[in-house]
């Protein structure tokens, strides 16, 4: 008999003290996203895969794509030169796991389910790009970084990965052992920027 | 702090990457025919050139790849980074 324990997301207990950042930084977490890692060649069927993520692996080092394909939205991560991450709804890793395997069929490649290594923050407000430069050293400026930017890199000596979806708005990817530290860290580098509240 | 330029990321701050010491050393053909003293050389004994150096780095908090780059070790200049595949490149 197996025994089910509830899931708890990694950033539960920190929801109201980084609510409180808003309206100067708005961050919420999502938790338990389908987290696919991609390991394809350049010779694989991009065809067949476009068909099923409802976008191109994309293509520049540093940026992802979005689309909406067989298994609804996802965001597509360069990673590395044969290495994506692909990233949907909660729930679907199965789903989505076999349909790019089917696609794969027969190549030099590899489907892995990696949801359970990072969480997922949503980060939003005017004073999101002065939080993360306090410990980022990526010019997140929109004419360096512009919408469809994807780095992974250092915050506060963490390693993370960092999509810009818009001017003023990020989506941060975490280790869930890191992300108490960094939600920690997030809520100290963003006091200065909080508005008192009567 | 030292900007290295990763051939993938493009540049980012030195604590990024990791040292991986002398590039293009090729593990030996026959292992097991070597005396002690080639084997020891091949583990131990590396180049220490006053000037342009062919090392291998790894950017391990970004891409994760390894690269090669050559280095000036009288003033950390990267004179050029290359991909782990790619010949060292002349420098004139
Ligand atoms: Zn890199």
């Amino acid at each position: 008999m197996t025994v089910e324990t509830p899931r708890r997301a990694p950033l539960g207990e920190w929801a109201t003290r980084l609510g409180e950042l808003a309206p100067a930084l708005s961050i919420a977490e999502q938790p338990f996203l389908t987290h696919l890692s991609l390991r394809v060649r350049s010779r694989a069927p991009m065809a067949a895969l476009g068909e099923v993520l409802g976008t191109g692996l994309p293509r520049q080092p540093c940026t992802f794509a979005s689309g909406t394909g067989r298994a609804g939205a996802v965001d597509v991560a360069w990673l590395g030169p044969d290495e994506y991450l692909v990233m949907a709804a909660p729930g679907i890793q199965p789903e989505l796991e076999s349909l790019l395997r089917q696609a794969l069929d027969g190549t030099a490649s590899a489907v892995v389910d990696v949801s359970a290594q990072r969480t997922t923050l949503s980060l939003a407000g005017p004073a999101v790009r002065d939080v993360l430069a306090h410990g980022c050293a990526i010019d997140l400026h929109p004419r360096a970084a512009p919408a469809g930017t994807c780095v992974q890199t250092l915050l506060a000596r963490t390693g993370i990965t960092l999509l810009v979806r818009a001017d003023d708005e990020f989506t941060l990817l975490v280790r869930q052992s890191f992300a108490p530290y960094l939600a920690a860290w997030l809520v100290d580098a963003a006091a200065e920027y909080r508005t008192e509240r009567t | 702090m030292q900007l290295i330029p990763c051939p993938w990321c493009g540049p980012r701050e030195e604590t990024e990457f990791h040292y991986g010491g002398q590039a293009h050393i090729g593990y030996p053909q026959d292992p097991s025919a070597l005396s002690d003293e080639e084997w020891a050389r091949f583990l131990f004994f590396r180049a220490n050139p006053e000037g342009p150096f062919a090392e291998r780095w790894s950017h391990s908090a970004g891409c994760r790849r390894w690269f090669n780059a050559v280095r000036d070790t009288r003033t950390h200049d990267l004179l050029a980074v290359y991909r782990i595949d790619e010949p060292r490149p002349v420098i004139s």
